[in-house]
């Protein structure tokens, strides 16, 4: 028994019949019942989401602290993040998360082309989620923007020459905008990593949807992938905020 | 929505009745998050003081707790599941109070 997700061998079903168990394909020989299966999967699910709030839970209080040390460094590194591409992502996550969700409901109800369909469109706005995502980065490297030996804190001592309407910072406090910066990679970049993570098994789900193999009453890997990909959006629901709204109003 | 106080296992904390949440209900939800979210992204650009930094996360909360309540299908969940799930939020709350804690009683007095 190597895993829930696998397809049970005839010799399994035979034995489950000797037991009286309902035999269908899905079932594993070792839960009761098809339901109680269905929530202990729910269940594992659910514990490893919580592992993942204390991982990322982990960089939100290095963040929470450092804003409070390097209040001024954080607001104008912020500022340099684009709020509109920050608020469409934010809106395309959102989107592709309701797309997933109306894919559970239809490998609920067996409607197996709409729930193709469904985990297709998650994975187009996955894309443009993270090629936006590029975009910004790639603009962060031409700007010197990313923390180490070629950051540039020129922006940020001395606004003014490069047209932002900003308050320069002393040169001690300006270098701390690395701090800032160190934070944003690591976050959205850990973040991108789960969404990475998330299209390669939705590459994986696509074609057993299109089998047929989730809309025939097993349900749960599609619906466990929907609790991940959730989770996801929920990680970036506070990343836009803390990381790009810090103080946007004029600083005066 | 079955009528769980019929079904024999209505005070099984490891069980809870399967529940199908229609479309209609997902884009409820959808045009909330949209909604919270225009709004976050509104509040920011209003100074409002130490006020903003409130109003961003607690926006922010609203929506985790709409999407993992609905999306994710937590409000359907056995008991057993949402105790779990509340233990572990709880828990991450525990470390974060204890560490900024740590923080700031380091140089009391000192500022």
């Amino acid at each position: 028994m190597d895993s829930a997700l696998a397809t049970t061998d005839p010799a399994d079903l035979h034995a489950e019949q000797e037991h009286g168990h309902v035999s269908l394909p899905q079932h594993r020989h070792h839960f009761e019942t098809v339901e109680q299966q269905r929530e202990a999967g729910s269940f594992g699910m659910w514990l490893f989401l919580l592992t993942e709030i204390m991982f990322f839970g982990g960089m939100f209080l290095a963040y929470l602290l450092y804003r409070n040390w390097y209040y001024p460094a954080f607001v104008v590194g912020s500022n340099q993040l684009s709020v509109r591409i920050g608020t469409f992502n934010t809106m395309v996550l959102i989107t592709s998360g309701f797309c997933m969700a109306i894919g559970v409901w239809a490998a609920e109800v067996r409607r197996r082309s709409l729930l193709v369909a469904m985990l297709v469109t998650t994975t187009l706005l996955g894309v443009l989620f993270l090629s936006l995502k590029y975009d910004e980065y790639h603009e962060k490297y031409e700007l010197h923007h990313i923390p180490g030996n070629n950051f540039n804190v020129s922006m940020f001592t001395n606004p003014a020459g490069y047209g932002i309407k900003e308050a320069p910072l002393p040169p001690d406090m300006a270098q701390k905008t690395q701090v800032f910066f160190f934070l944003y990679f690591a976050m959205t970049g850990m973040h991108a990593l789960h969404m990475i993570i998330g299209l390669g098994i939705l590459c994986w789900l696509i074609p057993r949807a299109r089998r047929g193999d989730f809309s025939a009453g097993y349900v749960a890997p599609v619906e466990n992938f929907a609790l991940y990909w959730h989770f996801i959006d929920v990680v970036w629901l506070f990343l836009y905020p803390l990381l790009y709204l810090i103080n946007r109003h004029p600083m005066h | 929505m079955t009528d769980q106080a019929t079904h024999a296992h209505a005070n099984d904390p490891e069980h809870a009745e399967h529940r199908i949440v229609t479309p209609l209900q997902y884009f409820f939800v959808y045009i909330a998050m949209l909604a919270l979210t225009a709004l976050t992204c509104a509040a920011a650009f209003v100074d409002l003081k130490w006020a903003n930094a409130v109003i961003a996360v607690g926006i922010a909360c609203t929506q985790a707790a709409i999407g993992a309540l609905f999306f994710m299908h937590a409000a359907f969940q056995s008991r057993l599941i949402k105790l779990t799930i509340g233990a572990g939020v709880f828990m991450f709350l525990v470390m974060v109070t204890m560490t900024m804690s740590d923080y700031i009683s380091r140089s009391w007095g000192m500022w």
